[in-house]
């Protein structure tokens, strides 16, 4: 036991140099990550600057009994809930058939610029986005309505604007969404390609038996992360193509935050609101994460 | 062999054709939309709104891209948005590597907890206002460290460059260096990162592209707006559909004038706004699949 402690004592010794570089992250993380986490107590009470976080009077489930009887509660956990479900629906598969698709194709060059093409958009700001997004679907003169001969608004459609969202967000993220696919599957031995070719198997049926088969693992691995943050819908594009005529869709909790929380200063009632969200998070999370471990032995919290 | 036609009769050749097909056409999908831009930003507004712009730019002019350069809020938003980058990425890379390195030390007493203590943050956070109230209580509001230090570290990108560090760096180089009486730090500083710099330009590149396109952190924490960054400015422009009010003032011609310009800048602010990260991203292109791949896989 006392050779145990002296060794120990020896190893932090020895490392006295690491401690000092990882103090800084561990301080500032402890400030930024942790104290605020402790600071969602705020949720439970009633803040006001003068007591501060910790010494405002506690009201108890107060603001959630509020932010429930709101009239746009349902429709808010509604619109959250399928503008996330969708996209994921949506955008969850085309990273996997575009590098499927890019993997085998037979010239490096026009593979690579393939390659260079379809990242650009990742690397454009939501803002610029939006603003192109509203440039080309102007009532006037708008690209989309100079190709359809129409003259629709369609930011101020409610029933456009989840196809709007989930639509530019796959131009803008599909392609970076193949990195991880594609360098797995640089990772699949040549041999099973030569050996599937010499049995006569074709493109397609390389792709179904060798590709897809290795991407698996990692798909069902995105799959649990995506769907583990199913409520953790973007706040900043919604916030950007938001109008009051497509409210009805667009209507969110992360913008409500907000909204209450930086806008009108409700401090309290805001942190409530964002707990909710975190908390139904977190459950989704839990349970995606139960379900695929009992099919697969993927498992990733 | 007589497999080599699949169920859809299709030969190996034929299936190249189709995916070489699929890959032009994913190239103007993608790609499109920007060239649009581009070549309206260059173009007359009132052609672009008729129609006539699909493929070459109509009425060749550089009026949006002077309104651009001449709209002081504009270059201001660019400068703020070129000293935040600068700033925000050394800061960011560094705490990358200080907080990745020591946690490779596999005799390092702690490390389990160190580790853990970093990743909970990926899944659990204060939220909004929380984390606000704790900038405002730590006098970063207005400041341009709210911009840096409320990220922390930032996780996901540490345990890439941790694995960078635990897969890709040979090990014997390291021992060699310390049977010969390096320090762990010196070890760190004269041999670790000069090997790492693939991971380096891609840790610098992401996290230039994050705060040259950030916009969000700076509308809550730096509510003044000569600090405000590019993307920011470009709200009242791209968003709003309002003209500066020190662009008025210098554009004669009337209210049609100004309108016009109003227009062309919403496409040159965009190109400004997005060419500098699209111009560099290519150049460390090839470093990403690596990098990920070597951080993808558990070391």
């Amino acid at each position: 036991m006392a050779a145990k402690k002296k060794q120990l004592s020896r190893r932090i010794r020895a490392n006295w140099q690491m401690y000092l570089l990882l103090l800084i992250p561990v301080v500032i993380t402890f400030i930024y990550k942790y104290i605020p986490m402790y600071g969602i107590q705020i949720a439970f009470r009633d803040f006001s600057a003068n007591k501060g976080i910790f010494g405002s009077d506690w009201v108890g489930l107060y603001w959630f009994k509020r932010f429930f009887s709101s009239p746009n509660c349902l429709r808010m956990i509604r619109n959250t809930f399928l503008l996330s479900a969708f996209s994921l629906l949506w955008g969850f598969p085309v990273p996997i058939i575009l590098s499927l698709c890019m993997n085998q194709l037979r010239f490096p060059k026009l593979k690579r610029v393939t390659q260079t093409v379809l990242y650009a958009p990742h690397f454009i700001s939501t803002m610029v986005i939006c603003g192109m997004i509203k440039i080309f679907l102007s009532p006037s003169g708008g690209l989309l309505n100079l190709i359809l001969g129409s003259q629709v608004d369609f930011l101020t459609e409610s029933t456009a604007f989840r196809t709007i969202y989930i639509v530019s967000g796959i131009w803008q993220d599909a392609g970076w969404g193949c990195i991880i696919y594609l360098a797995t599957l640089a990772t699949v031995d040549t041999c099973l390609y030569e050996a599937a070719k010499v049995d006569g198997a074709s493109v397609w049926q390389r792709i179904v038996h060798i590709d897809l088969p290795a991407l698996l693992p990692m798909a069902i691995l995105n799959l649990i992360l995506s769907a583990g943050s199913l409520m953790n819908v973007g706040f900043e594009k919604v916030w950007l193509l938001q109008t009051d005529l497509n409210k009805a869709t667009s209507d969110i909790i992360a913008v409500y935050v907000y909204e209450q929380g930086i806008e009108h200063a409700k401090y309290s009632y805001s942190t409530a609101v964002g707990l909710f969200n975190t908390v139904i998070n977190l459950l989704l999370l839990i349970i995606v994460n139960k379900i695929a471990k009992r099919h697969s032995d993927v498992e990733f919290v | 062999m007589k497999h080599s036609r699949n169920k859809f009769g299709l030969s190996d050749r034929t299936s190249s054709v189709i995916l070489v097909i699929i890959a032009l056409l994913l190239i103007v999908i993608v790609a499109y939309p920007i060239y649009y831009v581009l070549i309206a930003s260059f173009s007359n507004p009132y052609d672009v709104y008729a129609g006539k712009t699909f493929f070459w730019p109509s009425g060749f002019t550089l009026r949006g891209y002077q309104a651009v350069f001449a709209d002081s809020n504009i270059f201001r938003g660019y400068l703020n948005s070129a000293k935040y980058t600068i700033i925000g990425t050394a800061f960011s890379v560094v705490m990358l590597y200080i907080t990745a390195y020591p946690l490779t030390q596999r005799d390092l007493p702690g490390r389990k907890a160190i580790s853990l203590f970093f990743i909970i943050t990926m899944y659990f956070g204060g939220g909004l206002i929380p984390t606000y109230l704790i900038v405002k209580e730590t006098n970063l509001i207005g400041n341009m460290w709210a911009l840096f230090l409320p990220g922390g570290v930032s996780v996901a990108n540490m345990i890439l460059v941790r694995n960078y560090f635990q897969n890709s760096i040979p090990h014997e180089l390291i021992e060699a260096a310390e049977i010969d009486g390096c320090s762990k730090l010196k070890t760190f500083l004269k041999i670790v990162i000069p090997l790492s710099l693939p991971i380096m330009a891609v840790m610098v590149v992401f996290s230039m592209v994050a705060y040259w396109n950030d916009w969000f952190t700076a509308l809550i924490y730096l509510p003044k707006p000569e600090m405000a960054p590019l993307p920011l400015v470009l709200r009242n422009i791209l968003i709003k559909s309002s003209a500066t009010a020190k662009q008025s003032s210098t554009i004669s011609g009337g209210y049609a004038e100004l309108n016009k310009i109003t227009e062309m800048i919403k496409f040159s602010s965009i190109i400004v706004a997005a060419a500098p990260m699209l111009i560099l991203y290519p150049m460390v292109q090839k470093y990403f699949e690596k990098g990920m791949m070597s951080g993808a896989v558990k070391g």
